[in-house]
């Protein structure tokens, strides 16, 4: 999630910074001892299986939106990408110029959303996105990162949230969102540092940032449930993670770490997550794995499975259902990496009058093109990101001609990588979480 | 000739099945130690259930989103595989060689079904032979070594063929043949011919990472 970028309708020759400074400052002997490195010590049978089984058929090529939009150019093919970047790299045991790592890590930042679409894909099953994200891990250790990304590890690293976001501003927010909110629901809490409470409700950095309706909204719905929740006051609150994208596995176990800490100190039954994936993505499945942990050593619920627990058991009185007819984009790091294609469903279809399906849908769906970090690689790249998604325009323009007048998007990078498309491409449909459909419609007091 | 022709049909064929079973044993035993010694997380994951959801459904013609998107292709390399595996195996005249120096035999396919099945297998290599040429998501990553590993692949069944047929040089056919056959066994394990055994437990994983952690299909 990033700052919702300006219009951009030319395509102006950027340079990111901390590709051109990064790879200046590197020697061929540098780069070679740092593949080699990485290679021997942090890669195994995984990567050598993944890379000797491969028989170049090029049949993950149709999964990729970037292959797709791009006119089936096969430099944008997800094995594509991979000749371009691992395999040099393996085949020249690293010996290979700054100028091939800058551009590997432009591929591997920038062209490629780690979506694993490709891997539902691949005849043999193997695992593009982790050789993808194994050459960000290189160029990490090399320093050529885009800046803007890095910058948001920058954050992670310094203040624990992806925002940089002080200190006091976080429970400043909070107070805040708390005051306004009570003008709406009297008696209206947003707990702080309630131990023992059975839900720690987290967000991303983006929400107290500039975002803060969503945690008003959440607080409401907490509200309106009686739910027993609690916010943290101090680090650890925030559950979003690039470094897990730049390839910086070190400061995403301190985020990860300090989140799970933080719920652990609280005693919470579980820890409640706003309407973000690729945050999902690194307390289910990624940092939980670096820090030890086989599965999240607390039950991680995603909002989706949130809701839908409150809706089945008529948890949210509803006044009447949403009118407008709202198509679901289902986000990769939660549908296709957390299986919640059916409860999103369900929320969608309490919550809304008219469902219309898109297609590709469900696991199968096609990627926003923001996720994975690309979008917080920032405005060098946003006409790229957005070109390359032609497919995702198709596919919401598809939706739409079929009655759907409201994408309902789960997903903070998702949201914004839509709004990115559908502004380019001229698509009339308002985006939603399914936040902001509950909240408009559900009974408040008078 | 008739030298030659004991060469590779004795020591030759002892030092190929050799090289091809301790090959595979290799790499096997290899990957697992690798695994065992740097990401042992892997067996955290493995579950048996959607290891064989996700293999059923890759060898199931069309049972895949990717088959079903690619009718032709689908229809071809499951015959062609297929035709691969079964006819050597069961081909007449290999089970006789069988029998003749091991005194052991089976079940044998008709000369006519082998026959159109040595034809599917250097049709299926003209197929891909002509999908790396002119597909351009796979010409771009073609290598020299995919175009040699499909002549390994192909040379058995064309010799075969041939030698068969006696159109012409019987006897270099068969020695050609024979040889052939060696090259190709001795090649799996070494090339990315091995995806004949590497297939298997990448799918498994992946499978199981699909079903366990991230509970959707990867078919």
């Amino acid at each position: 999630m990033a700052e919702p970028a300006k219009k951009q309708e030319q395509e102006v020759k950027m340079t990111d910074e901390g590709l051109e400074v990064g790879a200046s400052r590197l020697t061929e002997d540098k780069i070679e001892k740092v593949i080699n490195q990485v290679l021997k010590a942090e890669t195994g049978a995984r990567l050598k299986t993944y890379v000797d089984t491969c028989v170049h058929c090029g049949l993950c090529s149709e999964a990729c939106h970037f292959y797709m939009s791009n006119d089936k150019d096969p430099k944008w093919s997800p094995v594509g990408k991979v000749k371009q970047t691992i395999w040099e790299m393996i085949n020249k045991k690293g010996k290979v110029t700054p100028e091939f790592i800058k551009r590997a890590s432009e591929i591997a930042s920038t062209e490629c959303n780690l979506c694993r679409r490709c891997l539902q894909f691949c005849p043999f099953g193997i695992d593009i996105a982790y050789l993808i994200a194994t050459v960000r891990r290189i160029c990490h250790k090399l320093g050529v990162t885009p800046r803007y990304i890095q910058d948001t590890a920058h954050s992670h690293s310094v203040t624990m949230n992806q925002m940089w976001v002080k200190g006091d501003e976080w429970p400043d927010t909070l107070q805040w969102q708390e005051e306004e909110a009570r003008g709406e629901f009297p008696g209206l809490r947003i707990p702080l540092e309630k131990e023992g409470a059975d839900v720690m409700y987290s967000v991303i950095a983006p929400e107290p940032k500039f975002q803060a309706q969503l945690i008003y909204q959440a607080a409401a719905i907490m509200n309106v449930a009686g739910v027993d929740w609690t916010m943290p006051a101090d680090m650890g609150w925030d559950n979003s993670d690039m470094a897990m994208f730049t390839g910086d596995n070190e400061i995403m176990g301190r985020v990860k770490r300090a989140h799970f800490e933080t719920a652990a100190r609280l005693r919470v039954k579980r820890i409640v997550m706003g309407e973000c994936g690729h945050a999902f993505r690194s307390v289910y499945d990624t940092g939980n794995r670096w820090l030890g942990w086989s599965r999240p050593a607390i039950p991680i619920v995603h909002a989706i499975d949130f809701y839908y627990e409150l809706l089945r058991d008529n948890k949210i009185p509803i006044k009447e259902k949403f009118k407008d007819p709202v198509t679901l984009h289902d986000p990769c790091n939660v549908i296709r990496g957390g299986g919640l294609m059916e409860k999103s469903r369900f929320v969608a279809n309490a919550l809304c009058e008219t469902v219309v399906e898109m297609h590709p849908n469900r696991e199968y769906n096609y990627c926003c093109a923001a996720g994975g970090g690309v979008i917080n690689c920032g405005p060098p790249y946003k006409l790229k990101r957005v070109k390359g998604n032609r497919v995702k325009a198709e596919q919401l323009m598809d939706a739409r001609a079929r009655g759907a007048k409201v994408i309902i998007s789960p997903c903070h990078n998702c949201h914004s990588g839509l709004k990115d498309i559908k502004n380019y491409y001229d698509i009339h449909m308002d985006i939603k979480f399914f936040g902001d459909i509950i909240y408009k419609i559900m009974e408040k007091p008078e | 000739m008739h030298d030659i022709y004991s060469f590779v049909s004795g020591p030759l064929a002892w030092v190929a099945f050799i090289a091809f079973f301790a090959g595979i044993m290799y790499r096997l035993i290899d990957m697992i130690v690798q695994v065992i010694k740097k990401e042992p997380f892997i067996f955290t994951y493995m579950s048996l259930k959607y290891s064989l959801r996700s293999i059923i459904h890759w060898i199931t013609p069309f049972g895949t989103l990717n088959w079903r998107r690619n009718p032709i292709l689908t229809i071809v390399t499951f015959a062609f595989h297929i035709s691969l595996i079964l006819s050597p195996i069961f081909l007449l005249s290999h089970v006789t060689l069988w029998d003749e120096a091991w005194n052991i035999s089976w079940w044998t396919l008709p000369d006519g079904v082998a026959d159109i099945m040595a034809l599917i297998v250097i049709a299926g290599s003209l197929f891909f032979l002509i999908r790396r040429l002119t597909q351009r998501e796979v010409k771009f990553v073609t290598s020299t070594s995919d175009y040699v590993i499909l002549a390994i692949v192909a040379a058995p069944f064309v010799t075969g063929f041939l030698a068969y047929h006696q159109f012409f040089g019987y006897p270099i056919f068969v020695i050609l043949h024979i040889l052939a056959g060696e090259i190709m066994l001795v090649a799996i394990p070494f090339t990315r011919l091995s995806h004949m055994i590497f297939s298997l437990f990448t799918r498994a994983y992946m499978g199981s990472e699909f079903g366990v952690i991230r509970k959707s299909k990867d078919y």
